[in-house]
């Protein structure tokens, strides 16, 4: 029974986060508090807030309104508006949600964009979403970052400094001017601090994993976990409390030898360890976990949950080397790796984790995701001889999950599993 | 007391039962076509490969006997066909009775007299037709369903009325033949068999009257004529022993499309994908990668030596490049199935069609008979399109590995047969050894009677 009641208390201060933030946002009028649109993977949020400003992300708000079952009537506004079927759902989710009055997920009306701020270009996509964004909200700034590939799998000097110069000349600039305040590094240097031990704690429960059986799913729950930070958390005491207590409770679980706690209670016997690559299906989320915990299946580590930023190669936000940090965080978000890091990555991962199996959601719109994932598959099959599956659904159409085909396929996945485990013992 | 398995693979096309013994030989095989009520194709799938094994172990009992008596081996076929026969005519008697019902609630007056008499007079004319068809043509072993048959015969009847005749006569087809199909019809073995033999008794004994015979008349048949009641009194005691026979099926596993509504247990229900392969693996151990096209269902799976999947890919959006495409494309040129592939083995070249959707493909078509494009240049550029699909789907599952496999009811087709083989060839190198297997449509069910034997003897351990 405690293990319930604290296992509340982390969940309750998110809630209380998250709708302090919508709170936030539906009274900037009354604040004066300007807004900053901007996107989860390689994001600002630091110096965001260092300006006193307010993040909304787009696409969190479309994955909430995948989730409660209101983004196939956007996407049908913004397809009536001229955008094909073949267009990323998040942003024609979105596009549909602006159109349709902008109401966020807590039924208060999210305020219009003072910038829009693109720190990450790796996703062509962003940019035309925002081009329509610009459409949408006419004379809005826009400042936008070029953030260099990791083609050779590493971050150099020289591109560290192409991105320490955009955000000195163009970023800040533009934060000043919209927000009226000027940079402050101080401020900035307190942030960055919140935010690394936020990240080392963020590090830590995503490798309580390696228990066995797993005290938590890295991929269902993951998303859940790594809400405050994606949301713009980072970098806050909050943040920090909030991971503290988490940290806490999951430790408590591993002590007691407990497993992942599922929307229908806590999973009794882990029967398969998977490591996921690939966002999860929103539209019908928890159809498509009880896909997984009905049949003893735990993932023990998702890429989907480094999207806001990559933790287990080591990476901290540093308060003594701020644009320099900023721009390395930009650059080493997960789909700006290369492939050959992506399968180092998820193949020590698989080993580390122990898991008995590597699944693949491919999304059907999403590109930055999706480009590589079958190289990525059948390179892990080579290396370590593990079972693997490849499945695809989409992040926010209801249109393009289709259950039975995806049941179909994961049943055939875990028997093949399953069969594997009995001729090996 | 001997021990079997039983594989039943529930497709979205065929229904398809297996049956082996201790040895993971198959001893029976069974195949229907699916239909809304899946329990009755699985019964009919499930009974004609108990049939089928019994007259398996009656052949094996008599071993080198069979070798030394060639007649005994055209007796025990014979009697197999008149089994056919008999299945299918009390499905055909009910079917008309059906027919007539049907007939009856439907129209009034004249019209209802009017097609209540040409009712029968079509079954008096089908009647000696098919009868003749089983017991001396090729029909049951030429893998056509009740349904196909019943068509094919009753429409070439309907096609010859007058057109107001044409509507009603359809329309009491179809509401009859889909409630007959549906219902399940008991079959006694001992019986049949009884009744069987009587039959043939007639068929040889008219033979053996003729002087003289046609020079189609082969020499297995010249024998049995004129040793009928030899070879019959020679073989009854065996007979009557595997008619008696217990046939102890041990345990089960279902797989297919339709398995969840396989009124087995859930550790009997596998999936397709495991049971294509381990039986794919079984036929053939080498194989390393199995290409299964099935109704609506492209599976291109990879094996490690056991068998096992390592990983698979399907399709996934649509389901045109499997059988079904097929189907339809027969359907829009009002040929059979089994004729589609050797006409597309007549082509002097493969049109070019797009198999990304089946209904737009028969829309192209449509188009290029009217531009007058020859009906085997369109049928063998199908058949390549739905191959082409197969490749890209083998291609992301890992591509061929060592020796490959083909599986599937579609890998019946002979000109499907020639575009995997060409294309594999031309992807993968001349090097790799390509297996189909007469089987090829039983593989799944195979794979699921191996499991159920392995399942068995690991509860029993």
């Amino acid at each position: 029974m405690s293990d319930t009641v604290k296992k509340e208390k982390s969940m309750i201060l998110q809630k209380e986060m998250i709708g302090g933030l919508f709170k936030e946002l539906g009274n900037t009028k009354e604040s004066g508090k300007k807004v900053v649109y901007t996107f989860v993977p390689g994001n600002l949020s630091e110096l965001i807030r260092s300006f006193d400003m307010l993040p909304v992300y787009p696409e969190i708000n479309a994955l909430q309104s995948g989730m409660r079952k209101m983004s196939g009537d956007y996407i049908k506004e913004a397809e009536k508006w001229g955008h094909s079927e073949d267009v990323c759902t998040y942003v024609k989710c979105d596009i549909g949600m602006m159109l349709k009055g902008n109401i966020g997920p807590t039924g208060e009306k999210i305020p219009d964009p003072d910038l829009l701020l693109l720190s990450y270009t790796g996703c062509f996509t962003f940019l035309k979403w925002f081009e329509n964004l610009e459409h949408l909200y006419p004379g809005v700034p826009v400042a936008l970052i070029h953030t260099p590939y990791q083609e050779n799998g590493e971050i150099t000097a020289e591109m560290t400094d192409y991105m320490v110069k955009q955000l000195k000349n163009d970023v800040i600039p533009k934060m000043e001017k919209v927000s009226g305040q000027k940079f402050d590094p101080d401020k900035l240097k307190t942030i960055l601090q919140h935010s690394a031990d936020t990240e080392d704690l963020i590090a830590k429960i995503f490798d309580t994993t390696k228990n066995v059986p797993s005290p938590i799913d890295a991929y269902f729950a993951g998303v859940y976990y790594i809400g405050p930070i994606n949301i713009g958390f980072r970098g806050t005491p909050e943040a920090t409390e909030y991971y503290k207590e988490l940290y806490k409770e999951i430790l408590e679980r591993v002590r007691l030898g407990l497993g992942p706690v599922t929307p229908e209670g806590e999973m009794e016997e882990e029967k398969y360890r998977l490591v996921v690559e690939g966002p999860p299906n929103w539209t019908s989320f928890r159809e498509f976990w009880k896909l997984f915990y009905d049949m003893g299946a735990v993932i023990v580590s998702s890429s989907y949950t480094r999207v806001g930023g990559v933790y287990k190669n080591g990476f901290r936000h540093d308060p003594d080397r701020l644009l320099e940090s900023l721009s390395e965080y930009c650059m080493g978000c997960y789909t700006n790796l290369n492939l050959n890091q992506r399968v180092d990555l998820l193949g020590e991962e698989i080993q580390e984790y122990k898991a008995d199996g590597f699944l693949v959601n491919s999304i059907k719109s999403c590109n930055s995701f999706s480009a590589g994932q079958l190289l990525i598959m059948r390179t892990l099959e080579d290396k370590l001889e593990i079972p693997v599956g490849f499945i695809e659904s989409d992040l926010v159409d209801p249109r393009y999950f289709s259950y039975s085909n995806i049941k179909n396929r994961l049943e055939s996945f875990f028997q093949m599993l399953e069969q594997r485990k009995i001729m090996v013992d | 007391m001997k021990r079997f398995y039983l594989g039943v693979d529930l497709g979205s096309t065929t229904s398809k039962a297996i049956i082996i013994n201790e040895k993971d030989e198959i001893v029976g095989r069974g195949i229907t076509n699916t239909r809304a009520n899946y329990r009755v194709a699985v019964e009919i799938a499930k009974l004609e490969a108990i049939f089928n094994a019994r007259f398996y172990l009656l052949k094996k009992q008599l071993g080198e006997e069979i070798e030394k008596h060639p007649e005994f081996g055209k007796y025990i076929d014979d009697i197999e066909m008149a089994f056919q026969y008999l299945q299918f005519k009390k499905r055909s008697d009910i079917f008309h009775s059906a027919l007539l019902e049907t007939a009856n609630q439907t129209y009034k007056d004249e019209l209802k007299n009017n097609i209540i008499q040409i009712i029968e007079n079509i079954f008096t004319k089908i009647n000696p037709l098919l009868k003749t068809e089983f017991l001396e043509g090729s029909l049951a072993s030429s893998n056509q369903f009740f349904r196909d048959i019943m068509s094919e015969k009753y429409n070439e009847e309907v096609e010859k009325l007058d057109k107001e005749l044409f509507e009603p006569m359809m329309l009491v087809y179809d509401k009859s033949i889909t409630p007959v199909e549906n219902e399940m019809v008991d079959f006694d073995f001992k019986d049949l068999l009884d009744r069987s033999v009587a039959l043939l008794k007639k068929k040889y004994s008219n033979y053996a009257n003729k002087e003289e015979v046609s020079g189609s008349f082969n020499a297995e048949i010249n024998i049995l004529g004129g040793n009928y009641e030899k070879v019959s009194d020679s073989l009854k005691k065996h007979i009557d022993f595997i008619a008696e026979f217990e046939f102890h099926i041990a345990n089960m596993v279902g797989t297919g499309y339709g398995r969840a509504l396989l009124p087995f247990p859930e550790d009997s229900i596998k999936s397709e994908i495991l049971c294509h392969a381990f039986g794919a693996h079984a036929v053939f151990p080498d194989t390393r990668t199995v290409l299964d096209i099935g109704g609506q269902d492209t599976k291109a799976i990879q094996v490690d030596k056991y068998g096992l999947v390592t990983s698979f890919n399907m399709n996934d959006r649509c389901a045109a490049g499997c059988g079904r495409y097929l189907g339809y494309i027969a359907d829009e040129f009002s040929i059979s199935l089994n004729e589609l592939g050797p006409e597309a083995l007549e082509a002097e070249k493969e049109v070019v069609i797009c198999s990304t959707c089946t209904v737009f493909a028969g829309a192209e078509v449509r188009e290029l008979l009217n531009v007058g494009e020859k009906r085997s240049n369109i049928l063998a550029g199908l058949h390549k399109s739905i191959v082409m699909r197969a490749m890209s789907l083998i291609a992301r599952s890992g591509g061929v590995k060592n020796e490959f496999t083909f599986t599937g009811g579609v890998a019946r087709n002979q000109a499907v047969l020639k575009y995997v083989s060409q294309m594999v060839t031309d992807s993968y190198g001349s090097d790799i050894k390509i297996n189909i297997h007469t089987d090829s449509i039983f593989m799944g069910a195979l794979g699921g009677a191996m499991f159920a034997r392995r399942a068995s003897l690991k509860n029993n351990n």
